[in-house]
């Protein structure tokens, strides 16, 4: 494409100044300065373990963040249509500087794109890899249901990914650290408002206490591949750079516990669903609703690898 | 002569432009090397889409005072918090019809869970009423909340504690 084809429709409003305007000229691209994730992988640290840990803790947030934003203009009220889509951008936030310090540390997991693409390599790790590549748990990709059943998602993810991010701030790799404190603070937030809405549809009609009581029942069974600690996530922890996310269990366990009871309801007596092929989402085998997710998520990128926003 | 100190204290948020970024508490560090100058910021939240927009209005500003050579850093150690606001920041935002935001709540080990609506001690930044009701824990943008005040029936934004 010719450098004129990026000339903004909104170049006239700009005043002469178009470092004043948001969309199309004026903002330079991204760099790794900007993310500030660029620092050393610390002695005694596998650099590949650290970056499949990144892309685990980093996949986790993107796919989560991207259902949540399908919420987007649908959900049931317009607070809550802002709430979520707060939610979704925090949780992008963390994904984007997770994939980049995965990035720095083992560029080998970077997707090779066509040469002069000016695609970063957050987005090429977003945007330019199959769901056999993706290291999220299979929690957050299932399709949203109703609000109830994304309530339910949100709480179960939430609160395991707070206990996670409060002990990764001790992290040996200063850059997880740093991506974790900031994180702790935006997914108490998060964890807060899914228990609230839980107690709040438990407690108000005989349809929502239905509803939220379905919505837990559907996704209670993902809710084990949370804790399963895979060999990355022992390394991980082993070097000190990591969570053994079984090590946080009976946190979670006592934070679901209270906002049961607050709400009146049992824990769903349910069976977790069982692995694919002798893996999970942490493997990068994923249900059918990940190729769909991933083909919306990607479709304009991958048409565009060469293309400039 | 204008220290490049001086200039980067002058550039404002863009998103709440009665506020410099550095009553923000978003400015960290400014070192001047000749006409070289490196200067470090910190986002307030991961995901704040306007930190593209604050170092480019840094290096513009800085490149109108004649500093040739800007860099701009981002360190996200320790986490920006909203104790960092000055004093003139929250006089600012509330002069803007912006409630500033309270003490953060200090965590040190698991974050306690909270099951009842945030209480905050919120005044309404119009009429100055205490008789004010919490809409939503989320705002226009990631760092406020909704407010609305019972008194004067005007709804309005309150910068959350983090």
């Amino acid at each position: 494409m010719h450098d004129d084809d990026h000339q903004s429709v909104y170049d006239g409003l700009t005043g002469g100044d178009e470092s004043r305007w948001a969309f199309g000229a004026g903002l330079e691209a991204p760099d790794d300065a900007l993310a500030g994730v660029g620092a050393p992988v610390p002695v005694g640290v596998d650099p590949h373990a650290l970056a499949t840990y990144c892309l685990m803790l980093g996949d986790d947030a993107l796919v989560h963040s991207h259902r949540l934003s399908q919420w987007c203009s649908n959900a049931p009220d317009l607070e809550e249509d802002i709430a979520l889509a707060n939610v979704a951008l925090d949780l992008l936030g963390q994904a984007r500087l997770l994939l980049a310090r995965a990035a720095v540390v083992d560029p080998g997991v970077v997707p090779v794109l066509p040469a002069g693409s000016p695609v970063p390599d957050e987005d090429a790790l977003a945007f330019f890899r199959d769901a056999a590549e993706f290291r999220n748990v299979r929690l957050v990709e299932g399709e949203n249901g109703d609000f109830a059943v994304t309530v339910a998602r949100m709480l179960l993810f939430a609160t395991h990914r707070l206990a996670v991010l409060q002990r990764l701030t001790a992290s040996a790799d200063p850059v997880l650290a740093a991506i974790a404190a900031k994180g702790v603070k935006e997914v108490a937030y998060h964890r807060d408002h899914a228990a609230r809405w839980c107690v709040t549809l438990a407690l108000g009609t005989e349809e929502s206490r239905r509803r939220v009581v379905a919505g837990l029942e559907r996704v209670w069974p993902f809710r084990d591949e949370l804790s399963r600690t895979t060999p990355v996530e022992a390394t991980a922890a082993a070097q000190g750079f990591g969570v053994d996310p079984g090590s946080v269990s009976d946190e979670v366990e006592a934070v679901l516990d209270q906002v049961l009871a607050a709400s009146g309801l049992e824990r769903p007596a349910l069976p977790p669903v069982g692995e694919v092929a002798g893996g999970a989402g942490r493997d990068g085998r994923h249900t059918e609703a990940m190729g769909l997710l991933l083909a919306e998520m990607q479709v304009v990128a991958r048409a565009h690898p060469l293309g400039r926003w | 002569m204008t220290t490049a100190l001086e200039v980067a204290r002058r550039v404002v948020d863009p998103e709440l432009p009665m506020l410099t970024l550095d009553d923000l508490g978003v400015l960290r560090e400014v070192v001047e090397d000749g006409a070289a100058v490196r200067v470090t910021i910190t986002p307030t939240y991961t995901g704040c889409p306007a930190l593209a927009m604050m170092r480019d209005d840094l290096v513009h500003a800085l490149h109108d005072h004649g500093y040739a050579e800007v860099r701009v850093a981002v360190a996200l150690d320790p986490p920006w918090s909203s104790d960092w606001i000055t004093e003139r920041g929250r006089r600012a935002l509330a002069d803007h019809g912006i409630s500033p935001p309270g003490p953060a709540r200090r965590v040190d080990g698991p974050v306690v869970l909270d099951l009842a609506p945030t209480r905050r001690a919120v005044r309404c930044p119009r009429c100055g009423s205490s008789a004010t009701e919490l809409t939503s824990e989320f705002g226009s943008t990631a760092c406020k909340a909704l407010y609305r005040c019972t008194a004067c029936l005007e709804p309005f934004d309150h910068v959350k504690e983090i």
